[in-house]
């Protein structure tokens, strides 16, 4: 990180408030991003840090540029120019998979859930692990028995009891089940950052509170937790940091400490402006 | 009382299904059990209106009559599972056929090095469709039209229209024709080559990685593009896979028909859409498997052989094949809207 200079946090965030973690070095930064779709502006020059242990909110108005954020960070778009640092080393994503082997995971908004295929296969998409010796090796054989077990658990360490058997098909499962298998494979997998777009978008009130704690949850296991949201209760109730975008440009980051919603959505619509620090 | 909110859920979970959305999860798990059905009572059907039906004789004549399409149909099924279709399943084989036969009986090749070119052909048509589809992002069913012409037209063109005999062929080639009796049921050496195909093929689908992102691909490709999986890759292996199969069903059917001929095969590619259709594969992807196209290929072949037997008009064949595509496709649309 001595690169690059931190982005300096706002005020009211003193690094005791958060047991030092702000002390550290971010997990993820990204300095002066620039996306463009031909004539459009996506982002203007954006720069993002995301420290280990905090939930940093991405808010902002549609087309304010927060997908488009989102995906630069986790390899689903490339920007035209600026830099993406993963743990101080400087980084580049082309796919979604380059993001992902670095240990950032994303759980999409329009869920990248298979349907047809059932909840073990979901969670061990693409990162299959096959049988030992030469029934694996050679036949390449599946372990099927030991992936069940192992996303068993995975679900169960995640607070997620209502699904029981992993060998249903994830389209016969309710919107929430569905988020928690999409969070559940997010975080199985040893992952350092969660990327989360509108976790609680399709859900129901009781549904949405689970999904919350869930965020919490990986919060408290030192992950970073990325979570883009429109649900500015939400929002308020579990991030440490909240990035506001408008305009493709970061408006500013408050804490839900520093401003309350009102002022929050103010800087958001463009009705307030933030003071510099 | 002393149920808990936990019982009461767990009540709730378990609540009584109508017979009709169970007929509905059973169906969704199992989308092979309609097609087993069907087979069932059209075999019963057509056994009691004439008890020769279920002879050895009759049925080892049908596993021979079938073995083509059914051959074809695992390609077919592969395709169809990623959420295409392939319109030159025909071509390819007609021009994989004429070009074994034809290397192997006038160019002085050896059986052997014939029937690997052959077979490479097949597969690299096949791969010429996984390229067109996924490098210009053309959908299967333009690019296989395509590709249906042309195949067709180089195979007219290489073989001059004409057929070659098996006479003319070395053994290698007519192995494939080979019978063999197991007391009163005669098998030939390429209707085991289709079970051991169907095997090979079915436990990469079920217990291979390739296998789930193959059904993933089909069912929803974005998704599985922003899971990690190379739908591309994924696409153009099928599509080459595919190609293999129809390599090895070209080289059936020279078994099965004594001679290589451009003119024979000109149904083949909706038959092998049917047999996949009727054995429960979804044509929109993601959804079915290789049993049940087996078993569609085999009642298509039970219409022919049951009808033959009885002595009706063949043309019933193709009034009764159409009304059971129609039901296959309404089933699985039923299927297809399952809920808990």
């Amino acid at each position: 990180m001595s690169l690059l200079e931190r982005l300096p946090l706002t005020t009211e965030h003193t690094a005791l408030e958060n047991g030092g973690i702000y002390d550290q070095d971010p997990i993820l930064s990204a300095r002066d991003l620039v996306v463009t779709f031909g004539r459009v502006i996506g982002l203007d020059g954006v720069s993002v840090d995301l420290y280990r242990g905090e939930v940093l909110a991405v808010i902002g108005d549609n087309g304010a540029g927060k997908s488009t954020l989102i995906k630069c960070l986790t390899g689903a778009n490339t920007p035209d120019s600026g830099k993406i640092f993963f743990e101080g080393e400087s980084v580049r994503f082309n796919v979604p998979q380059d993001a992902r082997e670095v240990g950032i995971e994303t759980v999409y908004q329009q869920l990248a859930v298979i349907p047809a295929l059932d909840i073990e296969s979901n969670l061990y998409l693409a990162r299959e692990e096959r049988r030992k010796g030469v029934l694996g090796s050679v036949f390449r054989m599946l372990d099927k028995r030991g992936m069940r077990e192992r996303a068993a658990l995975a679900m169960k360490d995640l607070g997620i009891q209502t699904v029981q058997n992993m060998g249903q098909a994830v389209e016969t499962l309710s919107g929430g089940q569905r988020q928690a298998v999409a969070v559940a494979r997010a975080a199985a997998f040893g992952s350092k950052v969660i990327v989360l777009d509108e976790p609680s978008a399709a859900l129901g009130v009781k549904e949405s509170g689970a999904v919350l704690d869930l965020i919490k949850r990986l919060r408290d296991n030192g992950l970073g937790v990325i979570l883009i949201s429109h649900n500015m209760p939400h929002v308020w109730e579990v991030a440490d940091r909240i990035h506001i975008q408008r305009l493709g440009e970061c408006a500013g980051v408050v804490t839900p400490q520093s401003h309350d919603m009102g002022e929050g959505v103010a800087i958001m619509t463009g009705a307030k402006r933030l003071e510099p620090i | 009382m002393s149920t808990s909110k936990n019982a009461a859920a767990a009540e709730f979970s378990r609540r009584q299904q109508s017979p009709q959305q169970r007929l509905q999860h059973t169906l969704h798990a199992h989308p092979w059990l309609s097609p087993l059905v069907l087979l069932a009572v059209t075999s019963i059907i057509f056994s009691i209106a004439n008890p020769r039906y279920f002879a050895l004789g009759s049925q080892s004549l049908l596993l021979q009559q079938v073995a083509v399409i059914a051959c074809l149909a695992i390609g077919q099924t592969l395709i169809i599972l990623t959420g295409g279709i392939d319109l030159s399943v025909g071509a390819i084989t007609i021009l994989s056929m004429m070009v074994m036969a034809s290397l192997a009986s006038n160019n002085g090749v050896t059986g052997g090095v014939a029937l690997l070119i052959g077979i490479a052909l097949a597969a690299a048509a096949g791969l010429l469709n996984g390229l067109l589809v996924t490098r210009l992002n053309l959908p299967p069913f333009i690019v296989t039209l395509g590709t249906l012409s042309i195949f067709m037209a180089i195979a007219y063109l290489y073989s001059g229209g004409q057929s070659i005999q098996n006479s003319s062929l070395p053994d290698v080639i007519n192995w494939t024709g080979t019978a063999f009796k197991i007391g009163e049921f005669s098998l030939t050496v390429g209707v085991i080559m289709v079970i051991v195909l169907y095997i090979i093929v079915g436990f990469a689908l079920s217990q291979t990685a390739w296998g789930r992102h193959v059904y993933a691909v089909g069912d929803d490709p974005e998704a599985a593009r922003l899971s990690g999986v190379a739908s591309k890759r994924v696409l153009v292996s099928v599509y080459t896979t595919a190609g293999v199969i129809y390599g090895f069903a070209a080289w059936i059917q020279i078994g099965r028909a004594g001679a290589a001929s451009p003119n024979q095969l000109l149904d083949v590619n909706l038959d092998t859409i049917t047999a996949v259709v009727i054995g429960g594969t979804s044509l929109f992807g993601g959804r079915g498997g290789l049993i049940g196209s087996l078993l569609g290929a085999i009642i298509v072949g039970s219409f022919a052989l049951g009808l033959s037997l009885i002595g009706v008009d063949q043309q019933w064949r193709l009034l009764a094949i159409g009304a059971l595509i129609l039901v296959a496709v309404s089933i699985d649309q039923w299927i297809r809207k399952v809920k808990t």
